[in-house]
């Protein structure tokens, strides 16, 4: 396995930047340090990253995470447990309970509540999948890999998210796209290097999401997620302000530039040019974002695939987009679908949940084979944390003991399952992943040993999994 | 118990830490210093596996301290000092064996050549260790008899710069002189008048004198106030999921007035700590102690008491001792510290002066009716004012004891009316988490962190053990033991830690540049006895922190030009001796304020509740519980300064956020100044920017006169704070001749940029020419010059 190179056109591109951004600017000094710990490399418009080379031989060059938020049920959708079945209304062994975390069940009477759908095999490879997910089975399901024995540590949605995107639950840390932003770069000429999507449903408590899920943390704060939103601006402030056409704006740009490294010049600050350097990409940031979500380069066939024309804010349209962003180069893409908490009426609502999000992601997936994408890009479809097998009146509560994610693509060992929960789908029984593990092995197919990636902040220094996390070998090829 | 011998062996370290203390620049530079040289290199490679926490440790060695690395490991010693060959240390680190290399190659951690040098070195000069710089007793260091009545900053830092040979930036320049300090003291830029009038002064005493009005006034204190907010993590929300709005902006006007009359650090300490249980604790003390609410809370169903109250516990003591003792006490949650002396044990202790501090785990049902626990009512400053007319009218209204039936009556049914009016005005008020003491909660050793985990030892409150004790009987320690302890004469780390930070407000990084670690992982500070000098001010002087800042910023080191030459660059890259000023971009508040002064819009006034200017809509879609929409104020809230926006932890205005404002969820000692496309973004299309830009167009062509190059000077003059060079107002003019004709050419487009704004444009305006200058004016405050402090 030899590291992938950079591209030819890449790097022609990136000359062609640095050459055109010379003559504009007078020179753009590559010199300029970051005033922040750890930080130390030569900051140009477009980040080259601090792993150079590689660590390991990377997989993957690109992450969609297609974040399932709220806490999607493992047992009416990857994990399926005939047991709780025949268990379904008697109570919940108390050897599985005693002494164990619960959240809003606290005090109550434990119930078991069997799965709510039918599960059937799909693909050659026969996995079981939930049928309220029929385009995933009968589109992907040979294509991706099931982890039916992550665990995690928080059972409150915040801490849970947080610990999911951080590794940590205490907040200040950087999310894991700022992390590979930093240690990879950026392959976008005039993108942000870490994008986040938000869609919304119709069936469940939308619980919150706090932009502390995509914070840079004690990393610079250029590595923070920028968020493209469905209303308004695609980014914010992107837009040029009423009456300023792109000519007008330019000549302002333009005047800023040329008072701003005169000045540069004057007083020695090479400040300055790196200053200069993000006024141009935030230039041609305002010029490519419509051009992002302009769909209107796209072929009929895509529309009838992702079963969206775009622009109406659904999670298909931002899987669209993350196909978009994803081919210009954009390191790490982040979409929430923040609508899986289902405390009640589990049965409707994850029926209509996962209907929203069925079809999306496995046109995503589909679309990026098809484009030969999808061995460069690994897509993780997953969670922060599962559901009791417990009923909550019609509905289950929160639970960290066990949960079911899928991956796919760049180094992913496709069409298989991997871990094993107990009969009744409580606790991980067999190849427990801890969400370091997640972390690890993300890093790893991206081509990072996770304890070399580190910076310094409060003393220490710090990695997105802390001190733990061992890659999961029997998930890679 | 291993708790007090290890307090002793560090007792006994100190004692050569104070001879180390006491000797001269020239002694210090002979070879190499612990502090300087050695700790960090031993502190990085060694102290994970070899250092203060003894369930980490291997081999059972530890480096930390010198009994430590020189006991008799049979017949081996890791340090023998003065024999490096007889140390198992100096062979270990030359060593090319997998199995015996010190660090082992699976740390990743690797010592350079020079790094093995100065251990060798240090080893050969006897091994000597002296107690941590931060941590050692704090005496005053001597002045040089030649000193005089120079500067004592000045006295410290060209000494340096002379044994190092290198000749310190002259004076800066007097416009740059009273925009630094301007910025420095108050956030605000001087007006162009001010800086006229400076430039122009010739009394020996200007400075003096422009020293004293900007610390005399308001928004000296508001400046300090900020600094002080991200500290102790103030925000106007409780961070955790639904990050519900709560009324806490009583505590920051409290702090604002506390550095207004320049309250003594030590009463600043004991009001917040512990104002609520100071006998007959004013509202004032009691608005105060609402610091000890300032943690993230949660209203979350689901979450369970227990797990939340361990959350509140921890996170009181990371920022607690983040504020005071600049310290990370917070990493021994789990474990005993790996750098520092600090144990688990500690951690708890320390977290236990808290727990008599009212409080539930989940605020169940907050998000519904706003009661976070214990609540107290308090006015707004126009409120306060209504209800001392209201009592005063009370007051006046009594009838005269002789006066007849009637007369009683009436006056009795007046002073009724007005009790009502009182009682309606109190019923108004908004009420804030208060701080309510209780029995204090049972607090335990969690055993590697786990609030489920009941088996570990009760604690006491107690400050570190390796610091020195609280004293005291054998009573409970209180909050304001705590306070008391914080500032004693004997605690050697609050005064260092303030004035380490006290410094960087002046100079943009601190004497020792880890402002949120003065820690075995910090940094030793470039001028230890300068530090120690003005640490001695604070805590000798009555904790006069205005004094401390007057006496830096008076100083010749304070007044130097930041632009660096490339010999100076050369000699020193990092400015670590002060032959030059620090140049950096303002914070975000300021970033705000520049904008808004710059264009005549700043509202000036102080306190009250927050204010939410505009911003993009649709941001807080993401909140829930309640689902809320954001209400811009309109008219002069929406342009009051930086400091007074709605701090919401989730979502902060998103013009903030860019500029590296912190979200307050956590202790900030230290923001990063990043530089990113998103910051040119807002700068160029925030409607709050833009309508500056016209704000400052339409004063221009009011006052400037007509020539385009006059018009671009006045400017340029608001916008940078310097008259403008011939060849930058001509980019200006040009550029507003070049938008007048396309703007000329389109009517319409220039209707739409001059309406941007919560208000409207001039009545009457020449549209197209306000357009022009609107973007000429654009193109001003997206300046880099603007928004540095050079």
């Amino acid at each position: 396995m030899t590291p992938l190179p950079r591209s030819v056109t890449e790097q022609l591109a990136r000359r062609a930047f640095l050459s055109r951004a010379a003559g504009g600017l007078g020179g753009l000094a590559a010199g300029s340090l970051l005033a922040s710990p750890g930080a130390h490399a030569a900051e140009t418009a477009r980040w080259q990253g601090v792993v150079r080379p590689w660590h390991v031989p990377p997989r993957a060059r690109r992450v969609i995470w297609l974040y399932m938020a709220g806490g999607m049920t493992h047992l009416d959708t990857f994990d399926h447990k005939p047991r709780l079945v025949s268990m379904d209304g008697q109570p919940m062994p108390e050897s599985f309970t005693n002494g164990q975390q619960i959240a809003q069940l606290q005090g109550q009477q434990l119930r078991c509540l069997a799965p709510q759908h039918p599960f059937a095999r799909a693909g050659q490879s026969g996995q079981e999948i939930s049928t309220i997910f029929p385009e995933i089975s009968a589109r992907i399901a040979d294509r991706i890999a099931i982890v039916r024995s992550l665990h995690t540590a928080a059972i409150n949605h915040d801490p849970a998210h947080t610990f999911m995107n951080t590794g940590s639950m205490i907040s200040g840390r950087p999310a894991a796209g700022s992390w590979l932003w930093y240690g990879l770069g950026n392959d976008a000429e005039d993108l942000p290097g870490f994008v986040v999507m938000v869609s919304t449903g119709k069936f469940g408590q939308s619980q919150p999401i706090a932009s502390r899920q995509w914070h840079s943390g004690f990393l610079p704060s250029r590595f923070q997620g920028v968020e493209f939103r469905s209303k308004g601006d695609p980014v914010l402030y992107v837009n040029n302000p009423p009456g300023v056409s792109g000519v007008g704006q330019r000549q302002v740009v333009d005047a800023v530039s040329k008072l701003d490294s005169q000045r540069g010049e004057l007083v020695d600050d090479p400040e300055v040019a790196a200053r200069l350097a993000q006024y141009e990409l935030a230039f041609r940031m305002q010029a490519s974002v419509p051009g992002l979500v302009d769909l209107s380069d796209e072929p009929e066939s895509t529309f009838s695939l992702y079963g969206t024309r775009g622009g109406d804010g659904s999670f298909a349209a931002n899987c669209l987009l993350a196909r978009r962003l994803a081919e210009r180069g954009v390191r790490f893409i982040q979409l929430y679908h923040r609508d899986w908490d289902h405390h009640g009426s589990v049965k409707d609502h994850v029926r209509g949940t996962a209907a929203e999000v069925d079809r999306g992601a496995a046109a995503l997936v589909e679309d990026l084979a098809r484009r030969g994408m999808l061995d460069d890009t690994l897509v993780v479809f997953g969670t922060e944390f599962g559901r009791t097998p417990m009923a909550q009146g019609n509905g289950r509560d929160h639970h960290m003991k066990a949960f079911s994610i899928w991956l796919a693509g760049g180094g992913i060992r496709p069409g298989i399952t991997y871990g094993v929960t107990d009969e009744l789908g409580y606790d991980v029984a067999e190849n427990p992943v801890t969400v370091h593990d997640l972390h690890a092995t993300l890093l790893h197919l991206l081509g990072i040993d996770h304890t070399r990636l580190t910076i310094r902040a409060q003393g220490r220094d710090f990695r997105l999994t802390d001190v733990h996390g061992h890659v999961v070998k029997g998930l890679i090829t | 118990m291993p708790h007090s011998v290890r307090a002793a062996s560090v007792y006994v370290t100190l004692g050569g830490g104070l001879l180390a203390a006491s000797l001269s620049l020239a002694a210090r530079a002979a070879g190499p210093s612990f502090d300087r040289d050695v700790r960090p290199i031993l502190a990085e490679h060694c102290f994970a596996c070899h250092g203060p926490d003894p369930a980490a440790r291997e081999a059972g060695l530890r480096l930390d301290v010198r009994e430590g690395a020189t006991a008799d490991r049979g017949g081996t010693r890791a340090v023998a000092p003065g024999n490096v060959g007889a140390s198992e240390l100096a062979t270990r680190i030359r060593s090319t064996d997998p199995d015996v290399i010190m660090p082992p190659p699976d740390t990743n951690k690797r010592l350079t050549d020079a790094q093995r040098m100065t251990l060798e070195r240090w080893i050969a000069a006897g091994a000597e260790y002296e107690g941590h710089w931060a941590y050692r007793p704090l005496r005053r260091p001597e002045l040089p008899a030649t000193a005089g009545q120079a500067n004592p900053v000045d006295v410290f830092v060209d000494a340096l710069l002379a044994e190092r040979g290198i000749a310190p930036a002259p004076e800066a320049d007097r416009a740059t002189l009273i925009r630094r300090l301007s910025f420095d003291l108050t956030g605000l830029p001087p007006e162009p008048a001010e800086v006229d009038a400076f430039v122009r002064e010739t009394a020996p005493d200007a400075y003096d004198r422009l020293l004293d009005r900007l610390l005399a006034g308001p928004h000296h204190a508001e400046r300090l106030a900020a600094w002080w907010l991200d500290l102790v993590r103030y925000a106007d929300s409780v961070g955790y999921h639904g990050d519900q709005e709560i009324t806490m902006w009583p505590y920051r006007d409290w702090v604002i007035e506390a550095f207004a009359s320049n309250m003594p650090f030590d009463r600043f300490t004991r009001e917040q700590l512990a104002g609520d249980i100071l006998p007959d604790a004013t509202g004032d003390q009691r608005v105060a102690a609402a610091y000890n609410r300032l943690n993230m809370m949660s209203a979350e169903g689901g979450g369970q008491d227990k797990e939340y109250h361990a959350k509140y516990a921890a996170d009181r003591v990371r920022a607690t001792a983040g504020a005071w003792l600049g310290s990370t006490l917070g990493c021994a949650e789990c474990h005993d510290h790996k750098y520092d002396p600090f144990t688990t044990r500690d951690f708890y202790a320390f977290a236990a002066f808290f727990a008599d501090v009212a409080e539930r785990g989940i605020y169940h049902g907050a998000n519904s009716n706003g009661i976070w626990g214990e609540m107290m009512r308090v006015p707004t400053p126009a409120q306060f004012l209504r209800l001392r007319e209201l009592e005063e009218r009370l007051a006046a209204v009594a009838a005269p004891a002789d006066a007849g039936p009637e007369a009683q009556e009436a006056a009795a049914q007046a002073r009724a009316a007005v009790q009502a009016e009182i009682d309606a005005v109190d019923r108004s008020l908004a009420a804030m988490p208060a701080t309510v003491s209780r029995p204090p909660r049972t607090v335990r050793v969690l055993p590697r962190g786990n609030w489920m985990d009941e088996s570990g030892e009760v604690v006491s409150p107690a400050p570190p053990g390796f610091l020195p004790g609280i004293g005291g009987g054998q009573s409970r320690s209180s909050r304001l033991d705590l306070a008391s302890w914080m500032t004693s004469a004997e605690n050697p780390l609050v005064p260092r830690v303030l004035a380490n930070r006290l410094w960087a407000l002046a100079f943009g990084q601190g004497l020792s540049r880890r402002l949120d670690d003065h820690g075995s992982q910090g940094e030793p500070p470039s001028h230890p006895e300068l530090l120690d000098w003005l640490a001695c001010d604070l805590r000798d002087g009555g904790w006069d922190v205005r004094r401390v800042l007057r006496t830096v910023v008076s100083s010749r080191a304070y007044r130097r030009s930041s632009v660096p030459t490339p010999a100076r660059r050369e000699a020193d890259p990092d400015n670590r001796l002060l032959a030059r000023q620090d140049r950096h971009r303002l914070e975000a508040e300021y970033v705000r304020d520049v904008a808004l002064a710059a264009s005549g819009l700043l509202v000036r006034a102080v306190g009250g509740p927050s204010v939410k200017p505009f911003q993009p809509q649709g941001y807080w879609d993401y909140l829930n519980f309640p689902q809320r929409t954001y209400q811009a104020d309109t008219g002069p809230a929406a342009y009051r300064r930086g400091l007074y926006v709605h701090w919401q932890r989730q979502y902060l205005h998103p013009a903030m956020l860019v500029f590296d404002a912190p979200s307050r969820e956590e202790c900030t000692a230290r923001r990063p100044r990043s530089n990113t496309p998103l910051q040119a973004l807002v700068l160029l299309n925030d409607p709050q920017f833009v309508e500056a830009a016209r704000a400052l167009a339409a004063m221009t062509i009011a006052e400037a006169g007509h020539d385009p190059l006059d018009r671009a000077r006045f400017m340029l003059q608001r916008g940078i704070g310097r008259v403008p060079l011939a060849a930058e107002a001509a980019v200006i003019a040009d550029l507003a001749t070049r938008q007048r004709e396309s703007f000329a050419g389109d009517p319409a487009a220039a209707g739409a940029l001059v309406a941007v704004g919560a208000s409207p444009p001039p009545p009457g305006a020449d549209v197209v020419e306000l357009a022009a200058w609107t973007a000429a004016a654009r193109a001003v405050f997206n300046l880099g010059e603007a928004y540095t402090r050079n």
